[in-house]
């Protein structure tokens, strides 16, 4: 009998021991949200193009095509640290990068592609945040592919790297979009 | 001591003095959007903190989420067709009331079901305890005795 006192609180302990691990390593991307809007279409937008206000820009724009559109503003630091990576996708020609500037200064901004370089085939200017909500947006950077029917495939939250880029993004585009051809 | 003391009271200032920076300032015109518009900021998650609601986030995002809801309250929709367009866009996770379905029924349930596990085995234990009272009303046997003199001494038979 005094044995049975013990065990069950010890193998209830035991279990959430071992579901609190597994939940640890099951999560490496924990609070990292997968975006419902993945296998949905792109959400329409027209707003002011940055090199000419008088332009708008919208993600039909580049329909028929694999692109991606990048959300980024000059206040923001993690912005900084994958700039390098946007201007290597830039400079392969792989797939055209639609720049969704968020809450930003138009000054700031052209400052910032001045000093960085611009990797962006089209950027609009959404000071408001009106596009962002309807992406589903909740912090920049975070990046979309978005396939030639006008379908967000992938959505990445935080910073681009070589891996993250090669790991998941490279891996969705058809062979021909393979920096080999 | 006082050192400890001196800290406590200034986390207490600030705990107290915090409401006091209230993160958003609206004030809709219309009384009742107003209330509604509080309720909602209040069980929309801010994504960008997580752990944060709309009506207390200073993030970029929660800026515009709450003009979002300000926007649509306005326009005249209910807070369902608020919500669902949040979650249509952002997911389950932005709302703090998770809505019960399958995948989110055990989140419901557990705490009932903890909680009577627990009832039960407090009223094993009452139970036990009182029938070990009941028990004691008989002579202490001759082993207990002999192991503790003191306890045996205080009993009156």
């Amino acid at each position: 009998m005094k044995i049975n006192r013990f065990v069950l609180p010890i193998a209830l302990f035991a279990v959430l021991v071992v579901l609190l691990a597994l939940g640890v390593q099951r999560l490496p991307q924990k609070g990292v949200l997968q975006s419902p809007l993945v296998g949905k279409p792109a959400p329409e937008f027209s707003l002011p193009n940055l090199m000419d206000p008088s332009r708008t820009v919208s993600p039909s724009d580049l329909k028929g095509k694999w692109f991606l559109v990048n959300v980024w503003g000059s206040w923001c630091p993690t912005c900084v640290y994958e700039h390098e990576t946007l201007m290597d996708i830039h400079r392969s020609g792989i797939i055209p990068i639609l720049g969704l500037n968020w809450k930003d200064e138009n000054h700031l901004a052209m400052q910032w592609l001045q000093q960085r370089g611009n990797p962006y085939e089209l950027i609009a200017v959404d000071k408001e945040g009106r596009a962002i909500v309807d992406w589903g947006v909740y912090g920049a950077p975070e990046t979309f592919l978005v396939n030639p029917d006008g379908i967000i495939v992938h959505k990445h939250v935080g910073a681009l790297t070589p891996q993250v880029w090669q790991r998941d993004f490279l891996s969705r585009l058809p062979a021909s979009n393979s920096p080999s051809s | 001591m006082r050192k400890f003391i001196t800290a406590l009271l200034a986390t207490m200032t600030f705990v107290m003095v915090v409401p006091a920076f209230a993160v958003d300032p609206t004030e809709l015109e219309d009384p009742v959007l107003q209330e509604r518009y509080k309720n909602l900021t209040q069980e929309l998650r801010c994504l960008m903190c997580q752990s944060n609601t709309l009506a207390d986030s200073p993030s970029q995002s929660s800026e515009d989420l709450r003009r979002q809801v300000r926007e649509m309250l306005v326009a005249g929709k209910t807070d369902q067709e608020i919500r669902d367009y949040m979650v249509e866009r952002y997911g389950e996770f932005i709302l703090f009331r998770p809505p019960f379905s399958g995948r989110t029924a055990w989140l419901w349930i557990a705490p009932g079901v903890l909680l009577l596990i627990g009832a039960i085995v407090a009223v094993r234990i009452v139970r036990h305890r009182s029938q070990l009272v009941d028990a004691d009303d008989e002579p202490l046997d001759e082993d207990s005795a002999d192991d503790s003199p003191v306890q045996g001494s205080t009993h009156n038979r």
